[in-house]
């Protein structure tokens, strides 16, 4: 058991071990995590629980704020998952970046500010990623409707 | 695009606000503002070795490129920012047939040798995790599929394992065992393809011709049990749609016999072959410390020495009963990427006789009408059939509330599906962690140092799938 995830509230989810730090603690509890042989961040991404009436579970410790990041960290030589997840709020979309902890977060991390609009302190390169450059928006936001904007090319010949 | 934002992008811009980083608040800890302090604000001057962190070393040889994708990359463009020297960036793809679909890459080139690299992504993306919060689960799966083209099966297990764990369901052992059979073959497909594909990336047509003569005979399996070739919606939750066809077992023994025995036939056309093991060996070598690092599963972690397979480590399905041995590289170069997949091979065909000998008997789905149809025949006799039906394909089931995450091995790597269920038909939110999206990260590293000439034969062997990178 890792010393640093003590105070922390956790639950778990269908079997598997989840630990809510907020926001502050996030870094440092990655931190400890992966100084406890978590060579691996497995998956990094975002929900986007647009009204407080959607059913969640979270520890009754941790206010539900809009988003929240999912964060999957893996040890290898353990042979164990964790995961974490960060309430996030929306008027103030920022979270430390994993990158000098797991330079391979880098990708899933400009995603998530592609798809959801989370921007990561201190990210080398806080772009988009999937979607044009020029878009505007964020497509997984619970309020960006599915086909709402008509696909424009960039430089394509007006109408035919 | 101007030249004075070309230069500030080029430094990453987290790391020359070192003196800031104390102030925010989310940054407490040591970490970021110390690593950024103690190597000189950039990652272009790096302190002596034996002072850089272990992980600012890893960055600096993950090598990436970090310039905006839409930048003026003309020669005017390039000489503002490396000055005089020879240096320049070139554009591999997103119209080159050895990208293995749309992927760009931009090379920052020294003479011949590749010095960083960008991949730049997104030229498919149809916002497949969107659409799947608008499909029910019974659909859900028809969606999945099509993320990694090659390995429709994967996608659709990882879904469906997702979903059952949310609903906590047992299935039953025959489709456990189906789904397994599946899976392997679908393996066997995936990497034949890929041995074709590379083949063909390194002018060895009669790979690429014998690679998809091998693929279609499991494609046509794939036909016969569940109606289609590509993107099967085989697996469902609750089980598989339909039991194996009569016969399937002779089907499959000789499909394994020829395969088997073809595979001794590319031992011969690439294995010992000179030209071949020129043009891979000691080629796009990248360490197992970086790869953990850089996330990568797969066959590409594998090839670096680290025995790390889900179906071994962490079983799913039925794969603690199976017997078969994980292979692994030694110094994870092309060639050892070429020999773990070719192996593998032989190891999934191990599993295919092993499931073929102890397939079990029984359904092959759950007989639970709130989650798979009732048989057809039942709806033509009783109501209540024609009822569980009927609310099953216009409304589907509810699962609890909750959020989980499962992963299998596909053939790319770890496939992970992330799903939150807010008790309604549909996803709240459904997220794949596509082992090509990430394992691409990667190839700057395993580009770094090389020649231009071996970026198609390492980028080959790292054997991304676009569809998935994209979703």
């Amino acid at each position: 058991m890792i010393a640093a995830l003590g105070g922390i509230a956790s639950s778990t989810s269908r079997g598997e071990e989840v630990f809510h730090p907020t926001r502050a603690q996030y870094l440092d509890v990655v931190a400890a995590i992966k100084a406890a042989d978590y060579a691996t961040c497995t998956d990094l991404t975002a929900t986007d629980y647009l009204n407080a009436q959607v059913a969640r579970t979270l520890p009754e410790s941790i206010a539900p704020e809009r988003f929240e990041l999912v964060v999957s960290l893996l040890s290898i030589s353990q042979v164990h998952r964790l995961r974490l997840r960060i309430q996030l709020p929306e008027d103030d979309l920022t979270v430390a970046s994993l990158f000098y902890l797991y330079p391979g977060t880098e990708n899933m991390e400009r995603e998530v500010f592609d798809l959801f609009g989370i921007t990561f302190v201190h990210h080398p390169d806080m772009t988009r990623i999937l979607m044009p450059p020029e878009w505007e928006g964020h497509p997984l936001r619970k309020d960006f409707g599915v086909g709402r904007v008509p696909v424009q090319f960039r430089e394509a010949p007006g109408p035919r | 695009m101007s030249d004075e934002t070309m230069m500030d992008d080029e430094i990453p811009s987290g790391m020359d606000e070192a003196g800031e980083i104390a102030d925010d608040a989310p940054v407490t800890s040591a970490t970021v503002g110390d690593l950024a302090y103690r190597t000189g604000g950039s990652l272009e001057g790096l302190a002596p070795i034996e002072l850089t962190p272990d992980i600012l070393r890893l960055i600096e040889e993950g090598g990436v490129l970090r310039l905006p994708e839409d930048g003026d990359a003309t020669p005017e463009g390039t000489q503002t920012l490396f000055g005089e020297d020879e240096k320049m960036i070139i554009n591999l793809g997103p119209q080159h047939p050895s990208t293995h679909g749309v992927l760009r890459i931009m090379l920052e080139l020294e003479g011949e040798t590749v010095v960083r690299s960008k991949p730049i992504i997104g030229y498919l993306h149809t916002g497949m995790e969107k659409t799947a919060e608008e499909l029910t689960y019974v659909q859900g799966a028809t969606n999945v599929t099509r993320m990694d083209y090659l390995s429709p099966i994967s996608n659709e297990l990882v879904f469906c394992l997702a979903v059952e764990r949310l609903l906590d369901v047992e299935i039953p052992a025959r489709a456990t065992w189906i789904r397994m059979l599946m899976a392997e073959l679908n393996r066997i497909c995936s990497h034949v393809t890929w041995a074709a594909t590379n083949g063909m990336d390194l002018a060895s047509t009669t790979m690429m011709i014998f690679g998809f003569r091998e693929r279609d005979m499991v494609l046509s399996f794939f036909e016969k049990t569940t109606g289609l070739r590509m993107n099967t919606n085989y697996i469902r939750p609750g089980g598989v749609a339909a039991d194996l066809p009569d016969g399937w077992e002779d089907d499959v023994e000789v499909m394994m016999d020829t395969i088997e025995s073809r595979l001794d036939d590319y031992d011969e056309l690439l294995t010992g072959q000179p030209i071949f093991r020129e043009r891979t060996e000691g080629v796009g070598v990248v360490s197992a410390e970086l790869l953990l690092a850089m996330s990568a599963t797969g066959p590409l972690l594998r090839a670096a020495g680290v025995p790390w397979d889900l179906r071994r480590s962490m079983p799913y399905l039925a794969y603690d009963q199976v017997d078969f041995d994980v292979i692994v590289g030694s110094i994870g170069d092309t060639f050892d990427r070429y020999a773990v997949r070719m192996n593998e091979i032989r190891e999934s065909i191990r599993i295919v006789r092993q499931v073929l000998e102890r397939m079990p008997r029984g359904d092959y789905r759950v007989q639970d009408p709130k989650i798979t149809p009732p048989p057809r025949a039942r709806i033509d006799e009783s109501m209540e059939a024609l009822i569980h039906h009927f609310k099953l394909f216009s409304r589907g089931f509810e699962p609890p509330e909750g959020e989980t995450y499962v992963s299998v091995e596909s053939p790319r790597g770890e496939l992970g599906c992330y799903i939150v269920s807010d008790g309604t038909n549909k996803p709240y939110r459904m997220h794949m962690r596509a082992p090509s999206f990430v394992n691409l990260q990667s190839v700057p590293a395993l580009l770094r140092g090389g020649l231009m000439a071996d970026a198609i034969a390492v980028l080959s062997s790292v054997d991304p799938v676009l569809g998935e990178v994209d979703r």
